[in-house]
């Protein structure tokens, strides 16, 4: 009874929530057929990639497909102290002679050498015995194999094999952080002295940093001269700072090594001006500073429009409201105006931040080699070793990267305190 | 506690922007410690250049601001030591009431304890005890406002400025903060400059008016000699209704004149007019003419009603009188209600000293 006089019906009887959902559903749907193109166009060129991109990286099908029964018969081995019983042996025989019939099984060697040393050669020799038939197929595999060298009856060779089983790997990711999986299977770090991808990361997170810092220290004033300045002068200054963004970002590193090398125009004026001498130019390129110097310039634009959207929209009598209570300019900045900015320093930081984290083009051309940043790494092996599965676990532990920033930023500050315009 | 007449000082004040207009002309205004003034005037006017030049946030391009003797010209804003209500408020959106009011006192290194005191007691003053934790934006506009007026009062400074405060609000709600702010006002005694274009919020707040037009004071004094007793056309037309006739002396004495019109003639009170031959603009304050005067009025004439509009406690009738048709009459609603009704003639009549002859318009 009272469920019945809750509900409120149309003119026409129908209930108003039903009506209400009809009425709404159209607006829905079209709605939806707005954003589809948007939200397809993002599936392919974003959503399947970066898939792909985690399928490769973990990607170890190749010798699951080599050796397929000997990973179903090693399913049956259940005493991993002893060496494994005569099925697994014959079916890996089975296997490896299918591989050498394709020439298939210098592959296996190499693979399995790379998880434990030493492999090569018994493979080798295993595969000798195959081709000059020395195998006896009617006796027991395993005698035979175990004869041909001392490697074949050490347990720890059998158990590598085992390993390889699954068609997933993170050892990728492992070498992206300069670790692999010991003979035993344990992780381990590589020697102190190869370890390359550490350097690089963490001087990827450096020059993020510092380029953060740079370009907020510099498009702080100039983001709030434009917020303040009267239209005819600050539009002049926005074309300023646009004017970067209309220039491509090629020609800007260009310029920069024009500018920056060492019988550059930066040096000649130190030279000139005799800060430095003649034959004691400094490098500027090809180095950190090159690095920063032309990073900071491509994405300060990154940082001065946040800023500048959010200074826009405070009042210039708070500042003043802050001097005449008795706050002196400094005060009335740093207590007033300072925090009702910090919305935008969260998105100018975050988003000047996670551009230079990922930066490619400008570290490439004038970073040298101690300017080189993780990207250029990826982009090494994506086209020099042709290893795609190692670029792409460092591009998703990138995007990984980022991914944690984004968070614990949104711990720090709140995502609902960014303004991005 | 004698009470300083020249409490604060504009001493020959110009200000002028881009160096061609000059906003403030040589402006002389004293004001008396402890006073409500009141600076009243249309946009444009110079109103608000004048308070932002006492506050510190303009410099007068010529001549001198004293505050209680001393020139302020070149003292920073935050060491006048003036409280500001702003038009927008002003109140930081990211501090609590309780802070926004603590900030002028930490700023001046006040023991944590006194604070607490003076909030407090600023806060009840505006009778908003119990929101010191709120956000601004939590406010009403009424309620941001006395936390606008309860900042620029918590530590006591000597003048306090209001740039046009009740200009967002309501006009309930915008009277009842008039005579809240009078109040205040009145019990703490602190000298108050307001500014507004609101002529009625002039005249229920202030003691005395400055109005303002074309960067100069056009009148200074209380709001009955104000409204009563206008100087120039300018004030009288700015200040209330206004009823007038322009025309030219033909005859002139101490306290009385013959106007002449276009086709009749007037006797009014020579304000600014001093000899024969000269224009003027007369004028009369519709509620100082009345419809079949009893007694004995120096000005009697007849005129046509055009329009009747009934405004609730009172009926404004438009007439057609001495050739213009815009004439202006107040009846009253009250108990004896005259049946009036369109092209009606009716007899009107006033007094010579209430139609003032002015400046020419």
């Amino acid at each position: 009874m009272s469920s019945e006089t809750k509900q409120i019906l149309t003119t026409d009887g129908i209930p108003l929530e039903v009506s209400l959902k009809k009425a709404e559903k159209k607006n829905k749907i079209k709605a939806f057929l707005l954003v589809a193109p948007l939200l397809l166009f993002l599936v392919i060129t974003y959503i399947f990639p970066i898939g792909d991109m985690f399928m490769r990286s973990v990607d170890d099908k190749m010798i699951t497909n080599m050796l397929p029964k000997t990973f179903k018969a090693m399913e049956k081995w259940e005493n991993l102290e002893e060496l494994p019983p005569e099925e697994v042996y014959r079916s890996f025989y089975e296997d490896y002679k299918l591989l050498a019939e394709n020439q298939q099984h210098g592959k296996l060697g190499q693979r399995l050498n790379k998880e434990k040393n030493g492999f090569n050669t018994i493979t080798k020799k295993l595969f000798r015995q195959i081709k000059r038939n020395k195998i006896d197929e009617s006796v027991s595999i395993k005698e035979q194999i175990n004869k041909l060298h001392k490697r074949w009856r050490n347990v720890e060779y059998w158990l590598a094999i085992k390993r390889t089983a699954p068609p997933y790997t993170v050892a990728k990711y492992l070498k992206g952080m300069d670790m692999y999986f010991d003979s035993d299977g344990s992780i381990t770090q590589v020697e102190e002295d190869r370890r390359i991808h550490r350097i690089l990361w963490l001087r990827t997170l450096e020059i993020a940093f510092f380029v953060t810092l740079f370009s907020f220290f510099m498009g702080y004033p100039i983001a709030h001269l434009l917020a303040t300045l009267p239209m005819k002068y600050s539009n002049l200054l926005m074309i300023c700072v646009l004017l970067p963004f209309w220039t491509s970002l090629l020609v800007r590193t260009a310029s920069w090594m024009i500018l920056l090398q060492q019988q550059g125009l930066v040096n000649d004026f130190f030279v000139m001006i005799g800060l430095v001498g003649d034959d004691n130019r400094p490098e500027m390129m090809y180095n950190k500073v090159g690095t920063y110097v032309a990073m900071t310039q491509i994405l300060l634009p990154f940082m001065v429009l946040p800023l500048y959207s959010v200074m826009k929209t405070i009042s210039p009598s708070l500042m003043r409201a802050g001097k005449s209570l008795g706050g002196t300019p400094f005060v009335a900045f740093w207590k007033v105006y300072f925090p009702l900015t910090i919305p935008g320093i969260g998105a100018g930081c975050l988003l000047v931040f996670i551009l230079a984290i990922g930066y490619y083009i400008t570290p490439a051309l004038v970073g040298g080699a101690s300017g080189t940043l993780i990207s250029n790494q990826i982009a090494f092996h994506m086209k020099t070793t042709l290893d795609w599965s190692f670029a792409s676990a460092m591009g998703l532990m990138l995007l990984t990267g980022v991914l944690v920033i984004y968070w614990i930023y949104n711990k720090l500050v709140g995502v609902d305190n960014i303004k991005l315009g | 506690m004698s009470k300083n007449p020249e409490f604060v000082k504009f001493d020959k004040v110009d200000k002028s922007y881009d160096g061609k207009v000059l906003v403030v002309k040589d402006l002389q205004l004293d004001i008396a410690e402890g006073e409500f003034i009141t600076m009243l005037g249309p946009s444009g006017s110079g109103k608000t250049t004048c308070l932002m030049m006492l506050a510190g946030f303009e410099t007068p391009t010529h001549g001198e601001i004293l505050l209680d003797g001393n020139i302020i010209s070149n003292i920073p804003p935050h060491k006048r030591g003036i409280g500001m209500v702003f038009q927008n408020y002003a109140l930081f959106p990211h501090m609590t009431v309780y802070e926004n009011l603590a900030f002028p006192l930490r700023v001046r290194k006040v023991e944590k304890d006194e604070i607490d005191k003076k909030v407090d007691k600023a806060l009840s003053m505006v009778s908003l005890n119990g929101f010191e934790t709120r956000m601004p934006a939590q406010l009403s506009g009424g309620q941001q406002q006395r936390v606008a007026v309860a900042r620029a009062l918590v530590f006591d400074p000597a003048v306090v400025l209001m740039d046009e405060p009740l200009g967002a609000l309501d006009k309930n709600l915008r009277e009842s903060m008039q005579y809240e702010i009078k109040h205040i006002h009145e019990s703490i005694g602190v000298t108050v400059v307001y500014v507004t274009h609101d002529q009625s919020e002039a005249l229920t707040m202030s003691n005395r008016i400055a109005v303002f037009n074309d960067g100069k004071v056009q009148q200074l004094s209380n709001p009955a000699e104000l409204y009563e007793k206008p100087v120039n056309s300018f004030v009288a037309e700015f200040i209330g209704e206004n009823n007038t006739f322009n025309g030219e002396i033909v005859d002139i004495d101490k306290d009385k004149c013959k106007v002449k019109l276009a086709n009749s003639e007037i006797l009014a009170n020579p304000i600014s007019v001093n000899s024969k031959g000269e224009k003027t603009t007369v004028s009369l304050r519709p509620e100082r003419a009345l419809i079949n005067p009893s007694e004995k009025m120096d000005n009697m004439f007849t005129g046509k009603i055009e329009e009747v509009i009934y405004h609730g406690d009172h009926t404004r009738v438009r007439l057609n009188l001495l050739g213009s048709s815009e004439f202006i009459l107040k009846v009253p609603n009250s108990t004896s209600n005259l049946e009036l009704n369109v092209s009606q003639d009716i007899n009107i009549g006033w007094n010579s000293v209430d139609a003032r002859a002015l400046d020419p318009k």
